[in-house]
């Protein structure tokens, strides 16, 4: 074996405007992560563990008669066991945690079932015990006596009058009112723009089609894992894998009903989120553990588990209506949207319902959203939660439409581009975006340029999310040899350590391993957003800057004493403090920093911000097919993604969100499903059948990083995590159509839909109209 | 229940340890030996997060018994680096950022390592035949293949 050369990269760095800005140094946090020492969730151990499992409901839908417990306890090594009972009860109260809204009530009657149980895999009692083997085995005694009720896993029939219906008292709000209705349809919701019927009515050709997802999954590889310990003095320590250590401290406090003070988060690393990681499942069942027998309770879930009863993205049903002139401008757009939002109510229909026309500007929209309750798990985000599944059918029909009027499938994406000004459905006009810049770039992408080989299928797709601001808080600390630590709040997923020290080295004039970065418990730094809605690099990287720069005004006093110069006279200038009435009196960082005791006592810096006006994310999607028409097997041979990112602080983490977004994309567009049996049961809760892509069913992601700056960035940020998941699935749909002629619109495009495609038998073909 | 004595060698080093017959070595690595780098995803051969070498051959360590290794030579995370220094795999998946979350680069570092012993100078094709039995969620895997043709030397 030989050692390569290091990588080289084109300059990032706005032609030498930064020194570290747009580079790509090591991360941090790397060596612990290359070499096992990272900890992780389930790596914490504090002395006196117990461990905690769950049961779990084995039916769909049942009223649970009774549980009795008392043969679990007896078994030798278990300590305690826990059920709704132990739980205190918690009344109907929203609580915002990370993309989603939550309800108290809800959140813990799904941690420990209470009535009812909702879905297969509903957690219903847990038990404690020495070892993770034994508290197994008790499970197994635990008997509880079910009515079996019948269930409902399709959201069209779920949303049928006389449906099994899963809360007896719950009643449709529609359009924002209380209508009385009882129904598995916990909302619907509208949006209008224009005149629709007018709108279609100019159209010269209409396409109309509906549309199915699965559920699927976020399909991280650390399932969730918590460690819990409930002191005698009330305070409550948690270590845990989350995307947000303060979204579970405020839920734990919420559902135990204990002051959010009493509550400590200690955020472990953390093996993946992905929007899935944000709700709490284990944890009220591992505090009351804990509170009974005084030790410290791990719980973690198995894989199954994962699937069963943690929250999958919500599958659903789309109809999608576009028309467009022979000219190929798009005049008028309808959808109709249900999303299953699982055993309670919030699913990402509205996300989507204001994601799905927002690449384009259509005078005439009408959107009708649905959030249906069905027995399956409570739904969560997942990457641009809701707009994945809308974007596979607009996107679709948009393909159609272009192929009709004889128009090329990009040339009709730039000709109705959204650009600032453009007002979308939901009301909301855009400032600066990156649309139709990052629709040029595919259009003069290497790749679109170059000719097909014979057989292969191209497609292309776009792809809208707002992406979050939010609230985070810094605090920078100056050591005497002018190096600093950084501590944050942001969960460290996809190596935001880094940039957030870039951006800090950056403005100091330090070296980038003159920064150490740390992520801290809940106690230690000012309260966050969690770390989803593509926030972190835009609204922490901006609470770091400003704690740099609250350092850099301290210095400066600090300088200025040093120099024996008048109080405000010194300014940071070419990383350096000099006297503005003598620029021949001047200090470096590292200076000022070693006679910090002497000038005052240690430097400290802290930003905060809640931070509004974060840049919108556009994407466009470019990849070739080949389609096995004997077998049904779709190979994606290459694949570009084009999007507006701002400014790339780190471009090869970068460049990493937008190739993971894109092949979880491919997954969900050909793979992964969960299929469900007539029971109502998930047949395939595992790695084996939930078929994720592996290394062998891809090709290297090419990508192309647009940087339109985002004007409320220092730096022009824009988020850049979730976009990358939209597009895909109508991409490889309009290469598959390029390829065999056959439009699919049902996910996932697996070999079985292919080959009745081409049998001409696809379930859902042109609706009528 | 009953414990059985395991004698084997873990990175290099003599190691002795207890066990019920029921324990996985995985579960026996990280909860008793403390070797908490080799991740647990699945615990059904599935994901390849658990990925250690047996007698130099790649396994994953959830689908063996503990007390098979008896008298075996067992390879994890923790043996890659040296006193001189990280291991050329794990250089590389640092330079091309291959890792996001990291959960899975302990499995993926194990499994390119075994490549290399057996193949040093794969094609990319190769890399991702060998790979395939280790999933990462983040990554898209682009950058975990170039890390390992870089590595190799066969950057292409």
């Amino acid at each position: 074996m030989t050692m390569g050369t290091k990588p080289t990269y084109p300059d990032m760095t706005d032609n030498g405007r930064y020194n570290i800005i747009g580079t790509r140094p090591i991360r941090h946090d790397g060596e612990d992560k290359v070499t096992g020492r990272a900890v992780y969730g389930a790596d914490v151990r504090p002395a006196d563990l117990l461990h905690g499992k769950m049961l779990r409901s084995p039916h769909a839908h049942a009223r649970i008669k009774s549980i009795d417990t008392s043969k679990a306890l007896q078994v030798e090594g278990v300590h305690a066991v826990a059920t709704a009972d132990d739980l205190v009860s918690t009344v109907d109260k929203m609580s915002s945690i990370g993309e989603t809204t939550v309800n108290i009530r809800e959140l813990a009657s799904n941690s420990l079932a209470s009535g009812k149980v909702l879905y297969k895999g509903h957690a219903i009692a847990a038990v404690a015990a020495a070892n993770p083997h034994i508290a197994e085995e008790a499970l197994q005694l635990i008997d509880v006596e079910y009515e079996v009720l019948p269930a409902v896993v399709d959201v069209l029939e779920a949303m049928k009058d006389g449906a099994p219906l899963l809360d007896e008292n719950r009643t449709t709000r529609e359009l924002g009112e209380d209508s009385g209705k009882k129904s598995n349809i916990a909302s619907h919701n509208q949006q209008d723009m224009g005149d629709i019927q007018a709108g279609f009515a100019q159209a010269d050709v209409v396409v109309e089609r509906e549309f199915r997802t699965a559920t699927i999954h976020q399909g991280y590889i650390e399932p969730h894992v918590t460690t819990v310990l409930w002191k005698q003095d009330g305070s409550i320590t948690v270590w845990v894998s989350t995307q947000g250590a303060f979204q579970i401290r405020e839920q734990v406090a919420e559902v135990l009903q204990v002051p959010i003070s009493k509550v400590k988060v200690i955020p472990c690393e953390i093996g993946g989120g992905f929007g899935g990681k944000f709700p709490i499942y284990l944890e009220p069942a591992a505090a009351v553990l804990s509170h009974k027998t005084g030790h410290p309770v791990k719980m973690a879930m198995t894989r199954a588990e994962v699937f069963e009863g943690s929250g999958p993205a919500p599958g659903g049903y789309i109809k999608c209506k576009m028309g467009v002139t022979n000219d190929g401008r798009i005049v008028a757009a309808e959808a109709y949207m249900a999303y299953e939002a699982g055993a309670f109510p919030g699913s990402a229909v509205g996300a989507g319902a204001a994601c799905i026309f927002s690449p384009y500007n259509i005078p005439n929209v009408h959107i009708d959203a649905f959030d249906v309750v069905l027995n399956k798990p409570r739904s969560t985000a997942y990457r641009a939660p809701g707009a994945p599944n809308a974007a596979h059918a607009s996107e679709s029909v948009l393909d159609e439409l272009a192929a009709k009027i004889g128009m090329d499938p990009l040339e009709i994406r730039l000709k109705n581009s959204a650009r600032e000004g453009t007002r979308r459905a939901d009301g909301t006009v855009f400032k600066q975006i990156g649309c139709e810049e990052t629709v040029q770039a595919s259009i003069d992408s290497e790749h679109y340029k170059s000719p097909k080989a014979p057989g292969v299928g191209r497609g292309v797709a776009s792809g809208f999310w707002f992406n979050g601001g939010g609230q985070s808080a810094a605090a920078i600390v100056v050591a005497t040899d002018g190096t600093v630590s950084l501590l944050e709040g942001s969960t460290d997923i996809g190596g935001s350590r880094a940039s957030m020290a870039m951006i800090v080295a950056e403005t100091l004039g330090i070296g980038i391993d003159d920064v150490k970065p740390a992520v801290v418990d809940t106690d230690s730094i000012g309260y966050h957003d969690g770390t989803g809605g593509s926030r972190v690099t835009y609204a922490t990287g901006h609470a770091c800057y400003n704690a740099a720069l609250d350092v850099q005004e301290k210095m400066a006093e600090r300088a200025a004493q040093q120099l024996e110069v008048e109080e405000g006279s010194v300014e940071w200038r070419d990383n350096t403090f000099v006297c503005t009435s003598d620029p021949s009196k001047s200090l470096t960082f590292a200076e000022v920093a070693a006679q910090q005791g002497s000038t005052g006592g240690p430097i400290e810096g802290t930003g905060s911000i809640n931070a509004s006006g974060a840049g919108n994310a556009f994407a466009t999607h470019i990849v070739d097919v080949a389609v096995d028409e004997e077998t049904g097997k779709v190979q994606v041979l290459r694949y570009t993604a084009v999007q507006d990112v701002g400014k790339a602080i780190h471009p090869s983490y970068v460049e990493g969100q937008i190739q993971g977004g894109a092949v979880q994309g491919i997954g969900w567009a050909l793979t992964e499903g969960y299929f469900y049996n007539e029971d109502g049961a998930m047949a395939n809760p595992t790695f084996l059948d939930y078929r994720m892509p592996t290394a062998l069913d891809l090709p290297m992601v090419e990508c192309i990083l647009v940087e339109v700056p985002n004007p409320a960035s220092p730096h022009g940020i824009r988020g850049v995590g979730e976009v990358p998941i939209v597009p895909p699935m109508a991409a490889i749909a309009n290469a598959i159509h390029d390829a065999i002629d056959v439009r699919l619109t049902e996910l996932p495009m697996s070999p079985d839909k292919v080959l009745g495609g081409l049998q001409g038998s696809s379930q859902f073909g042109e609706a009528a109209g | 229940m009953s414990k059985i004595h395991v004698q084997c060698t873990i990175n290099g080093e003599p190691t002795e340890f207890l066990c019920e017959a029921r324990q996985s070595l995985l579960e026996v690595l990280r909860e008793e030996l403390g070797f908490t780098g080799t991740k647990e995803g699945c615990n059904d051969g599935n994901c390849g997060a658990c990925s250690v070498t047996v007698d130099g051959v790649l396994v994953d360590s959830c689908l063996i018994l503990a007390a098979e290794v008896q008298d075996k030579t067992v390879g994890t995370v923790e043996g890659l680096a040296s006193a001189e220094g990280l291991h050329p795999l794990q250089q590389k998946f640092l330079e091309h950022a291959s890792l996001q979350c990291g959960i899975c680069t302990p499995g993926f570092l194990v499994a390119s390592k075994a490549l290399l012993d057996a193949n040093p100078n794969p094609s990319q094709h190769e890399i991702r035949h060998w790979l395939a039995g280790n999933l990462c969620r983040c990554t898209g895997y682009d950058k975990i293949v170039r890390a390992v043709l870089d590595a190799a030397g066969t950057a292409e």
